[in-house]
């Protein structure tokens, strides 16, 4: 399934210089012509790559100075900040958000998996502020077996986002008032967002007994 | 926390092991008309007086979030449709416009123009949804004939422009596939120039009859700081007295050009949310007057390759869905298929409310509760 795009990528291209001949071929002269003229050097377009950007205000100062060693970095992708903070103090940054720096409401939580880093998932915690009208995202990195403390107490809206975070990568988060799966059944087997659940992966024995059926696909 | 009795029943902080006289938990759907699809509510009672519940879902769980991280960019797109299928447009523009943040592609004004106009119409047509089923939810037949009357037009010019009129799949990333046909102009104006009339059809129906007041006035009360702690967005959020548009807060498509009101509620109950949504839908003809009137001309579509390999990052966008904040948020790791997307879903978020809005109403309340929220399951479990 993976291949799929890539793989079709070498068949496409034929077909899109056929149909498209003057844009494909426009585009491939000109490198071609500008080396011959005046300048050779500016086409070489190999720009390194424009974000992740390190991010300093005032904002994240007090962040720093507040917290210190937890604020892990500060940078900012597509203009948007993001704090990488320490996972085991999250509620605590959350908290201090909230309270000093009028981040209100948490807009969502959600979790993405990174199978080969050391601590393979990151939480990444969206956060809006009424009085600033501003974004700010707080991401943490988790280990499978680590159990982040639950932002539930901080936001009543963390319940549901936590439990799917649960139900689809099998975060475990430490004082939530009521860790269940919340989409798949509470019996399902596997925590279907996590990379190494294939896309075609499924609980065959749940399926088979509860709905009778030996496939769902 | 109490062992629950049966497998299933639980609700947090109750204990359900020991029921009084008169107590009892009865289960509502997912097979249940006024449950707007396949929603289970577990009730608890007190003779009629609902002391608390449980929202059970997942039975519309199609697991799109995975199915992302298996196709193109591209291929992914009408995918998002079939989240709040009643308005797929708002969902295409939000998935869209997330894309060409995280590739930094400009769109050409003019695609920008029909998105905002398409959009608008798309929030008149799910408004006009959730008034007709509400009102019959409620016990008022008559609204929803009216309502489907109306929101037939508006599919009839999706479907003229892109040949579909719920999974409309009308946007492409960058701007826009289609260029909008002979009489698209024409047909958007001949639909506004009467709808404010309609509008006050619906409302002499309901506004004052009383019993629609009775039925809604006071039910499901949510306060502003329940709903900013609950993450609540849209016009239930605007019904708790938070004046906060995402078109205003952080316009995106031409929303920056045009005079709008965002109308507000004081009282957080269901007559305000009603309210709230009947006088949106007038704001967004009055956005669709101002656009139709000045498309700019030029290209539809921005300068996007055929294959979009965005540089590796992240990036949160969200849009004012008819229901709420929906919001993309999508990582790249350089590669033509996301490595990630995450779908902030109003709907999901909106029915954590459910809970604090319906105790200590009567079980009758709990239909107009669940109607007052506007959920589409599909949405809800993605």
């Amino acid at each position: 399934m993976a291949d799929e795009p890539t793989s079709k990528q070498p068949e496409k291209r034929p077909e899109t210089s056929e149909g498209q001949p003057p844009a494909r071929e426009t585009s491939a002269q000109k490198p071609a012509e500008k080396p011959a003229g005046e300048k050779p050097v500016p086409p070489k377009k190999e720009a390194p790559p424009a974000w992740p950007k390190p991010l300093d205000n005032e904002m994240v100062r007090r962040f720093r100075q507040r917290f210190g060693d937890a604020i892990l970095d500060a940078l900012e992708d597509r203009k948007q900040a993001i704090l990488v903070v320490a996972a085991e103090r999250l509620r605590e940054i959350a908290e201090y958000a909230r309270d000093e720096e009028q981040f209100d409401m948490l807009t969502d939580l959600t979790a993405v998996d990174w199978p080969k880093r050391e601590k393979r998932f990151d939480l990444v915690v969206n956060l809006y502020s009424f009085p600033r009208n501003e974004r700010l995202r707080l991401k943490a990195a988790v280990g499978e077996h680590d159990q982040p403390p639950s932002l539930a107490p901080v936001w009543a809206a963390a319940n549901w986002l936590e439990r799917e975070c649960f139900d689809m990568f099998g975060i475990r988060f430490e004082g939530h008032p009521d860790l269940r799966r919340i989409l798949l059944p509470d019996e399902w087997v596997g925590h279907p967002l996590r990379k190494d659940y294939d896309i075609l992966q499924q609980d065959t024995a749940w399926v088979r007994e509860n709905l009778g059926i030996e496939s769902g696909q | 926390m109490a062992e629950t009795p049966t497998r299933h029943v639980h609700f947090p902080g109750m204990d359900t092991t020991v029921l009084g006289a008169d107590e009892i938990i009865i289960n509502m759907g997912p097979q249940h008309p006024s449950t707007h699809g396949v929603l289970r509510v577990k009730l608890h009672l007190d003779g009629e007086k609902v002391i608390g519940s449980e929202c059970i879902i997942g039975y519309l769980h199609r697991g799109v979030e995975k199915i992302a991280e298996h196709r193109s960019y591209q291929q992914f797109a009408p995918y998002v449709d079939r989240m709040d299928y009643v308005a797929a447009v708002s969902n295409g523009l939000g998935y869209c416009e997330a894309v060409e943040k995280l590739l930094e592609v400009e769109v050409p004004p003019r695609a920008k123009v029909v998105r905002t106009i398409l959009t608008e119409l798309q929030r008149i047509a799910s408004h006009l949804l959730w008034l007709g089923t509400h009102a019959l939810d409620i016990g008022a037949l008559t609204p929803i004939f009216y309502c489907f009357r109306e929101r037939e037009e508006i599919l009839k010019i999706f479907e003229k422009y892109c040949g579909a009129r719920l999974t409309t799949h009308a946007f492409r990333i960058g701007g826009l596939q289609y260029e909008v046909y002979d009489g698209f102009e024409e047909d958007v104006k001949r639909f506004l120039a009467d709808f404010d009339r309609k509008i006050d059809e619906y409302e002499a129906l309901l506004t004052t009859n009383r019993i629609w007041v009775e039925r809604t006035k006071g039910i499901g009360v949510l306060s502003a700081q329940d709903a900013i702690a609950l993450g609540v967005t849209g016009p239930v959020l605007r019904a708790s007295g938070v004046k906060w548009d995402i078109r205003k807060a952080f316009p995106y498509a031409a929303y920056d050009r045009y005079d709008f009101e965002i109308p507000v509620g004081s009282n957080g109950d269901t007559y305000d949310r009603y309210l709230v949504r009947m006088e949106e839908m007038r704001q967004s003809r009055r956005i669709c007057l101002q656009a139709i009137e000045d498309i700019p001309s030029g290209p539809i579509l921005g300068k996007v390759g055929k294959v979009m390999k965005p540089a590796p990052g992240e990036v949160y966008h969200s849009i004012e869905a008819p229901k709420g904040e929906l919001g993309y948020y999508i990582v790249s790791d350089g590669t033509t298929q996301p490595y990630r997307v995450r779908i902030r879903p109003p709907s999901f978020i909106n029915l954590q409310a459910f809970d604090t809005m319906v105790r200590g109403h009567l079980v009758a309340d709990v239909v107009a509760i669940i109607g007052t929220i506007d959920i589409v399951l599909g949405e809800v479990d993605r």
